[in-house]
């Protein structure tokens, strides 16, 4: 019994809320709030980690009501990850310059800090409730708050928030109506608990419509081919660092979901034998992957690219969650980690160009290597790492799919990730080439370009080296973090 | 088969709702109409909620001192509870795209999703 | 055949990864970037070569390094193969960055720090790959070693060049993703990817994973070591300067794949697998038909580096085909040959960039004459094109004897004809260069003279350091006796 997990949560809500007041008043003192709670919560995301490697899973009742009446938090190994990697990349988004990041610094009583907290929080809240329907408060909660940050990048993103709302109020119903058929077959909310009364239940129609309904919903979330088309919009439009937390975290949260149901709620026999779910979701990712890929060689504006290859990578995730063996979902879990921190950082180095230059379409981008030392060195950590090239930590979770995959014996699944790859070094060398090798441009925007100021380059380093070292340690975080996740999926 | 749909025809208007809804939602190229069509799916979720908390013969709960304190008499709270917090999110989510709508009626003097979508292709 | 503990081999690797720091920071003060680079390259040879006494006694250094996987760790071991590749990869980078420093002054070369820093990268790696004790650090570190080399490739920035490294990448990462297949179908049939000499998988795997496991290693390594039809990247990257082409393309990255190949067909295929399922048989034809090719591809180049190009994928071809052998000699002389060849051909490489210094002349047409006016330059040419053709007593002869009695040992008399054609065919596309330098005159060349220092000593070095290795094969450092444990181990089936 430990707190912990809402002592993760608990400091960011009442950032949130103070720094919504204070900014109306002065915006610096928003910020330094803001710091101070998401450091408060990353320091708890830290310790709820190491209690949770030594102890095993943590749990709150909230209020003191036992379950399965109260609702109840849960940190386990999935939630501790999870949890930390929201936190963290959450941490590095905002010491980014809100200039640069937002494309520039809004009007005193936006309350963009509490915006921000706003959806951090209802990050962790997902990953760290036990509840069902909690859950979906907070699902609601990030995603109203992320519907209001995409907006200020301007008319086209308010179009594009306006799409992305609709469809994600789609999926949110659909996981209403998936707890509520579960919740009248078995009478409970409580995850836990559910695990224990479904299992009578699986001949039922109700269960199976609720399993299904509550994947399409975290699938449309999850940007799955073919329900992935708000995506490009929303991410291109939406200013750099917002871009960066939707689709380094939020995303993720939603196969996080797909999995705590796959794992916790259902139990994996379920969605790997009785159902063809992972399959189902397996074959999807597969298609989705390429097309993520084939459509971002197809791009010219840089963040429209990463968009696209946002749907690829985290296609990379449902196919971990599709091969439903214990290697195959570790890459999965492992890529939620190493996609967070590159593409965070390649949405911070687009943020940093736009700022200093302002071009955003990568034709134009000829020579600049020269001229940003050190924000193209973290480029190409961040490439190579898109590509898997080892060590970087990007070759490490495509290891542990490409294992996974040989191992179920599935070659289309195979011929998938490494072609992927070779596309995904298309599109990036393509790149590096007008980055490093072209002539410079004479266009002004590159002749008279610098180093961005610290302020801007070291958050983006900090990722770069975080890529570095998370694939030299990656055998670590495998073996302590996620082995005991997924001990609960059938071997062989 | 007839006797099905009569004890459950609450259902079938749910689903119809949700059709209805999601039609609105994907099929109209109206701004404002994909938006009500949000909300006519909204609340056919809840509908869905209520209609499964009903017990034949229920009451509304509270404590009764004629009924007494048997669970069987009272409709069950929890999924009302349930749709309160639900219709709060469907009205920020109502509102905020509301706020959306202005907006972008300011910046592209049309709501129609098609010439939209050109506009910002430009 | 122990092995002890040792922080040798991470040295070696480290030092010129570590010197890369140094050489970005004095970006302005090229003398002091350039010291750096010479003293990382002495530092490592000398590391390597402190190792060699003990290699030499069968104590093996090694150090583990962490998990990389769970079950698999980063670990370095210094075996008898290893410290072959290992030993003449450092040593040439000595004489290679000496050579680029004239070189890129003398042209002179733009952006010679990335230059540099690219270098020490490539040669991190390359260390990385002779000292590896396990196929998934030899994985890490080839690829590593790829995208290193992209900055060499592309160097000279030109259009050509730019094409040229787009063709490089292409090839090697697709080799790279075959690779990576290779070692999880590895994993998965064997549960290791510990090199073993023998061999690791288990005797029992089926036919069709044993040929897919071949095919995938094939194209992996193929392309590195440009057998045909895979070898295109080749001649297409001699758009870098010709230091890049002397080190990288005809010592360091086509060596690599060699190596490559030596670790798969002997440390974890077996010799004997591969005999049995009729792919060893498959290997030597298809070298035995880029040995060939290549060589009648090379009679017609015109443009000096390309003919060099041609002939470095013939004779990759020689060492694999060697390989391919179920023969101790032939394995003697495929290993060998790495030596061998490495050493001649960079200083053909090293001939070419001083006459482009010099005369800016690329073509073996331009050059009648060249002789009188750069005659220890035009010697050491001639020292190795005797070399690379197998006249004793340059060191090309023995690795070639070797190789032909393997062939003759395993009955297959066609294979030995086919070294000796390509022998002739050697001699033809390389001494006509040479008659055409002393034996032709030109009133072209009579105000050009020899390159400096720092471009002839490495090269003549390198042609002295082949005829010694040919006039004394059993002396220091002992390389026949590494290459003979090597083949024994290997084939007699059993121990590291």
């Amino acid at each position: 019994m430990s707190s912990l997990s809402i002592l993760i949560l608990a400091p960011l809500l009442l950032a949130s809320f103070l720094a919504t007041l204070v900014g109306i008043w002065r915006l610096t003192w928003a910020y330094i709030i803001t710091i101070i709670g998401i450091a408060l919560s990353l320091a708890a995301a830290s310790v709820g980690l190491f209690r949770v490697l030594q102890e095993g899973t943590l749990r709150h009742y909230l209020g003191g009501w036992p379950p399965p009446f109260g609702i109840e938090y849960v940190l386990d190994h999935l939630s501790a990850f999870m949890a930390i990697i929201i936190v963290f990349i959450g941490f590095v988004i905002v010491i980014y310059p809100p200039g640069a990041g937002l494309y520039h610094v809004p009007r005193k009583g936006v309350p963009m800090y509490g915006l921000v907290l706003l959806l951090i929080s209802g990050l962790i809240g997902v990953v760290v409730t036990g509840d069902l329907f909690n859950l979906f408060v907070f699902l609601e909660i990030y995603s109203l708050a992320s519907y209001a940050l995409i907006t200020l990048g301007g008319n086209r993103a308010v179009v594009a928030s306006f799409r992305y709302l609709v469809l994600g109020t789609i999926a949110g119903g659909f996981y209403l109506l998936g707890i509520g058929f579960i919740y009248f077959s078995t009478g409970t909310l409580n995850m836990a608990d559910a695990a224990q009364l479904l299992p009578a239940l699986y001949s039922s129609p109700t269960v199976v419509a609720a399993a299904a309904l509550i994947v399409i919903g975290m699938g449309i979330k999850l940007a799955l081919f073919p329900l992935h088309v708000w995506l490009p919009d929303a991410h291109s439009y939406a200013p750099p660092v917002i871009a960066a937390i939707l689709a380094a975290v939020q995303i993720e949260v939603a196969g996080y979901v797909i999995v705590r149901m796959m794992l916790t709620v259902f139990r994996p026999e379920y969605f790997i034998e009785i159902l063809p779910i992972t399959s189902a979701i397996g074959w999807v990712a597969a298609v989705g992957i390429i097309f993520g890929s084939l459509m971002a060689i197809a791009q010219k504006d840089f963040k429209r690219m990463l968009a696209y290859s946002t749907v690829a990578q985290v296609a990379y995730v449902g196919l971990g969650i599709g091969l439903a063996n214990p290697l195959g979902l570790i890459g999965g879990l492992l890529h939620i980690l190493n996609h967070a921190f590159m593409k965070s950082c390649l949405f911070l180095i687009a943020g940093g160009i736009r700022f200093q230059t302002g071009l955003h379409e990568v034709s134009q981008f000829a020579g600049l290597g020269r001229k940003m030392p050190l924000m193209m060195t973290a480029f190409t950590v961040a490439a190579l790492s898109m590509v898997g090239i080892p060590p970087t930590c990007g070759f490490f979770s495509k290891w542990y799919l490409i294992l996974g995959s040989v191992e179920d014996g599935n070659w289309v699944f195979v011929a998938v990730i490494l072609g992927s790859s070779l596309l995904t070094a298309v599109y990036f060398f393509r790149i590096m080439e007008k980055l490093f090798a072209a002539p410079p441009s004479n266009d002004e925007a590159v002749t008279k370009a610098t180093e961005p100021s610290p302020k801007i380059v070291v958050p983006i380093l900090v990722l770069a080296i975080g890529i570095l070292v998370l694939g030299l340690i990656n055998a670590l975080i495998v073996t302590r973090v996620l082995w005991p996740v997924v001990a609960l999926l059938p071997t062989g | 088969m007839v006797e099905l749909f009569i004890a459950r025809y609450v259902y079938l208007m749910i689903v119809v709702l949700l059709i209805i809804g999601l039609y609105g939602m994907l099929g109209k190229r109206n701004l404002l109409k994909k938006l009500i069509g949000m909300n006519i799916f909204q609340t056919a979720i809840f509908l869905f909620f209520i209609e499964g908390a009903t017990k034949a013969g229920g009451s509304v709960p509270v404590i009764d001192q004629q009924l007494g304190m048997a669970a069987a008499q009272y409709v069950n709270p929890l999924p009302h509870a349930l749709i309160l917090t639900g219709i709060v999110v469907g009205l920020a989510l109502t509102g905020v795209a509301l706020a959306f709508i202005l907006v972008i009626y300011r910046a592209y003097n049309t709501l129609d999703d098609k010439a939209i979508m050109k506009e910002m292709s430009k | 055949m122990e092995t002890y503990y040792s922080l040798k081999p991470l040295l070696a690797v480290l030092v010129s990864l570590l010197a890369v720091v140094l050489i970005v920071i004095p970006n302005q003060r090229p003398n002091v970037r350039e010291s750096w680079t010479i003293m990382a390259a002495v530092a490592k040879f000398t590391i390597v070569l402190s190792m060699l006494p003990s290699v030499l006694q069968g104590q093996y250094p090694e150090i583990t390094l962490f998990a990389i996987s769970p079950g698999i760790a980063l670990a370095l071991k210094v075996d008898s193969l290893g410290i072959i590749f290992g030993l003449f990869a450092s040593l040439l980078w000595v004489l290679a960055s000496f050579f680029s420093i004239g070189y890129v002054r003398g042209v002179p070369e733009h952006k010679q720090t990335r230059y540099f820093a690219s270098f020490a990268i490539c040669l991190s790696a390359t260390m990385g790959i002779a000292f590896a004790a396990n196929l998934l650090t030899l994985v890490v570190f080839y690829e590593i070693l790829t995208i290193a080399t992209y900055p060499l490739v592309i160097h000279k920035e030109t259009g050509e060049a730019i094409a040229a490294g787009r063709r490089y990448l292409v090839y090697l990462l697709t080799g790279g993703v075959a690779l990576l297949l290779a070692l999880a179908l590895t994993y998965q049939i064997s549960d290791s990817v510990d090199f073993r000499a023998g061999g690791i998988l288990p005797a029992g795997i089926g036919k069709s994973s044993l040929i897919l496991l071949f095919i995938l290693f094939l194209t992996s390594f193929g392309v590195k070591s440009a057998i045909m039809p895979m070898h295109s990247w080749l001649p297409a990257a001699m758009a870098a300067p010709t230091p890049v082409s002397a080190l990288l393309h005809a010592v360091a990255v086509v060596k690599a794949g060699v190596f490559g190949f030596a670790r798969t067909i002997g440390f974890i295929i077996g010799p004997g697998l591969l005999q049995k399922s009729g792919m060893g048989d498959f290997l030597a034809v298809l070298t035995a038909i880029t040995i060939i090719v290549a060589s009648l591809v090379a009679l017609r180049q015109d443009n000096l580096k390309m003919r060099l190009a041609y002939s470095t994928v013939s004779h990759l071809s020689y060492i694999v085909l060697g390989l391919a052998l179920f023969s101790p000699s032939a394995w003697i002389g495929g290993l060998l040959h790495i030596v061998n060849h490495a050493m001649t051909k960079i200083t053909l490489f090293f001939c070419a960039g001083a006459i482009y210094v010099r005369t800016h002349c690329q073509n073996v047409s331009e050059m009648n004459g060249i002789g009188r006016q750069m005659p220890i330059t035009m010697s050491a040419f001639t020292l190795a094109s005797l070399g690379l053709a197998g006249i004793p007593p340059i060191n090309g002869f023995i690795s070639k004897w070797y190789l032909v009695q393997g062939t003759l040992d395993v009955g297959q008399t066609i294979y030995a004809a086919t070294f000796l054609i390509s022998g002739l065919l050697n001699a033809g596309y390389l001494m006509s260069i040479v008659c055409r330098a002393f034996f032709r005159g030109s009133d072209k060349f009579v105000k050009y003279g020899e390159v400096s220092p720092s471009m002839l000593i490495p090269l003549v070095l390198t042609a002295m350091f082949s005829l010694l290795l040919g006039l004394f094969p059993d002396q220091f450092p002992f390389l026949f006796q590494l290459a003979a444990r090597v083949a024994s181990n290997v084939l007699g089936g059993g121990g590291p």
